[in-house]
């Protein structure tokens, strides 16, 4: 088959992303760079100094950041446990943490939403068990919540994915070596799995400081992230230079954050997922 | 007499109920390359493991120059392994992967860059210290699995089948940079195999191990030609192994005939394994062997042929480097000091011999 027909089949592919990619970023360029009346203009840009955006764009970087840790912190030793087990226990743990991903995500978030309410599940419970209701929905520590549900198997997949890759007999050779359990840790199963970890980053931080809907029904409304401000002055202001310019300034920052995870990952052996 | 540096006294070992090591005895001298040989599954590699520290054994003791190691981990225990697919760290350059094990007792540099340029000349790799693991063949990464453990001057190193990943030519050629590595070092090498030919190449003694038991110990030309039971004289070599009576001293009667051997004291009319080897088969005259029988197969083997002979009831093997027409009528005839005589299995020790024929 001659290279030029094999280039046809990505035709369909290329028409998709030309029309809701490309387009769509070169629209966005265009209002986030003129004003009402076409001309150009930097003011847009310049509206994320304004106080209330700033204050929803380092909210949204600050929960965005507790966000990815908290995954990290429960995916790393969970990953390390199945490495330890069998494969037949592997996959089934695996399975169960992919589960969720199978229901729609809005309905999950929903599903938050009843179990944080302030007569929710988790208050009568506690109220049940003699203790004072907690007072979590529309706070942030709820939105944080939320995303970690959601975005938990972003981290955990890569995370697991890199850790099997280790073979036992190389954990082995280490401590043959006169490695004790630390200097395994450190020196062999950190470094090794270290491409999983910026990838399960990536995919996890790059969703959170994006996201609006989830702070959208677990903040309700009082938790403002930037993702929060974008839409509404789309959606509700009809300001679309302003929300244009907004979105340019968070892809600057999502392109900062992915460029500066790829210089530290030289060598990805194929185990990230992105 | 070298000293015992390594004594296995009464291990015992199972897997999720099966057992897999029973009682087993064994005593590595000071500077031996001592082979454990056995099938899959014999319990070979979960002995080395023992040593290695990678496996507690459930009964009995490891001493390592009189003192119990049973229960100290890998990483306290002066030997070091070298394993069946190398091993390395993929996130370290070739130095840094010889220089781990001496980077956590503390050595100086000069010391460590002295080691790494010695430990490649060795395995005549030099120069490669900064190549990458992914950039060496499967034979090269082998070396540096090597060079990275001996670095480290254990007094035992064990190599857990490290050439089976290896083509044949190639084997060949380290089993030959193992020796010549093993003398340079006048270490203690533990090696573990399932080829015969590695093991009678290398050994000073070897160690036919099947399902758990050791079957037979003692040096390579002992191991091939004084073959202790019938598992042993087929896993070492080929042989034909016949059912038999020891009608007397020096009288044993197989398939149907009687014949002079050389081996007493086995009792009277007592049933027996007989042993020959094929190249102690020689073909004559239909009246001049001890029976007759037609060729079924003749097939070249470089050095040798390898021929089937149907004699009353049994397929012989024999190897000749004289050419026989497939079909002919012909004798066979051995010497009565080249027929092996051996005991039946009657303890659950020898329950372990399986023949595959």
């Amino acid at each position: 088959m001659s290279k030029r027909k094999r280039r046809l089949f990505a035709g369909p592919y290329m028409v998709w992303i030309i029309g809701f990619t490309v387009l769509p970023i070169l629209m966005i360029l265009y209002y986030a760079f003129t004003n009402a009346d076409g001309s150009f203009t930097l003011s847009y840009l310049a509206g994320i100094g304004d106080p209330v955006h700033l204050k929803a764009l380092l909210l949204s970087l600050r929960l965005a950041v507790e966000c990815t840790v908290i995954c990290l912190i429960l995916s790393y030793p969970l990953a390390m446990i199945l490495h330890g087990l069998n494969i037949k226990k592997q996959s089934f743990v695996v399975f169960i943490f992919v589960l969720p991903m199978w229901m729609n995500f809005m309905l999950r978030i929903l599903a938050w939403q009843m179990l944080l309410a302030n007569n929710g599940i988790i208050n009568h419970l506690l109220n049940l068990l003699g203790l004072h209701s907690v007072r979590i929905l529309n706070t942030p520590t709820a939105v944080v919540f939320g995303m970690v549900y959601d975005f938990l198997p972003f981290m955990i997949l890569p995370i697991y994915n890199s850790m099997i890759r280790i073979r036992k007999d190389v954990i082995e050779a280490a401590k043959d070596l006169g490695a004790n359990d630390r200097i395994v840790f450190f020196k062999i199963i950190v470094p090794m799995t270290m491409s999983g970890v910026i990838s399960g980053i990536t995919m996890v931080f790059v969703p959170a400081l994006t996201s609006f809907v989830v702070s959208d029904l677990l903040g309700g409304g009082k938790v403002l992230l930037i993702g929060n401000v974008i839409e509404q002055s789309f959606m509700q202001g009809s300001e679309w230079n302003l929300g244009s310019g907004l979105s340019i300034v968070l892809m600057i920052f999502v392109i900062a954050s992915m460029a500066f995870m790829n210089s530290h990952s030289k060598e990805t052996e194929g185990t990230a997922v992105w | 007499m070298a000293a015992n540096l390594i004594e296995l006294k009464n291990i015992s070992k199972s897997y999720d109920g099966t057992l897999i090591l029973d009682d087993l005895n064994l005593t590595i001298k000071e500077n031996e390359f001592l082979t454990l040989l056995g099938p899959s599954g014999c319990g070979k590699t979960t002995t080395l493991r023992l040593i290695g520290g990678f496996e507690t054994p459930d009964r009995g003791q490891i001493l390592f120059g009189g003192e119990d190691i049973s229960s100290l981990p890998p990483y306290e225990r002066k030997l070091n392994t070298v394993f069946q697919k190398y091993a390395l760290f993929t996130h370290m350059s070739i130095a840094e992967n010889i220089a781990f094990g001496l980077k956590i007792s503390k050595k100086s540099k000069a010391y460590i860059d002295d080691k790494i340029k010695y430990a490649l000349k060795l395995v005549n790799l030099d120069g490669y210290e900064h190549r990458s693991i992914d950039s060496l063949s499967g034979g090269q990464q082998q070396r540096i699995a090597i060079a990275r453990a001996i670095v480290n001057e254990p007094k035992v190193l064990l190599l857990d089948e490290p050439l089976g990943a290896l083509d044949l030519k190639l084997r060949q050629d380290m089993q030959y940079e193992l020796i010549r590595l093993k003398n340079e070092l006048g270490i203690t090498f533990i090696y573990v195999t399932h080829d015969q030919e590695e093991a009678l190449t290398m050994s000073d003694t070897i160690a036919v191990m099947n399902q758990g038991y050791i079957q037979q110990i003692g040096s390579p030309e002992d191991i091939y030609n004084e073959p202790c039971n019938a598992f042993v004289a087929d896993f070492i070599g080929e042989s034909n192994i016949i059912d038999g009576v020891m009608v007397h001293d020096k009288l044993v009667s197989f398939l149907c005939i009687e014949h002079e051997c050389v081996d007493t004291g086995f009792g009277n009319n007592q049933p027996v394994d007989v042993v020959i080897r094929p190249e102690d088969l020689e073909i004559v005259a239909p009246c001049d062997g001890f029976m007759e029988g037609d060729i079924t197969s003749v097939i070249f083997k470089g050095v040798h042929y390898e021929i089937e002979v149907l004699a009353h009831g049994y397929e012989w093997l024999i190897h000749t480097t004289q050419y026989f027409e497939q079909g002919s009528h012909v004798g066979l005839r051995v010497i009565p000091f080249n027929i092996q005589i051996m005991h039946k299995p009657e303890s659950s020790d020898e329950k372990a011999v399986v023949l595959d024929e």
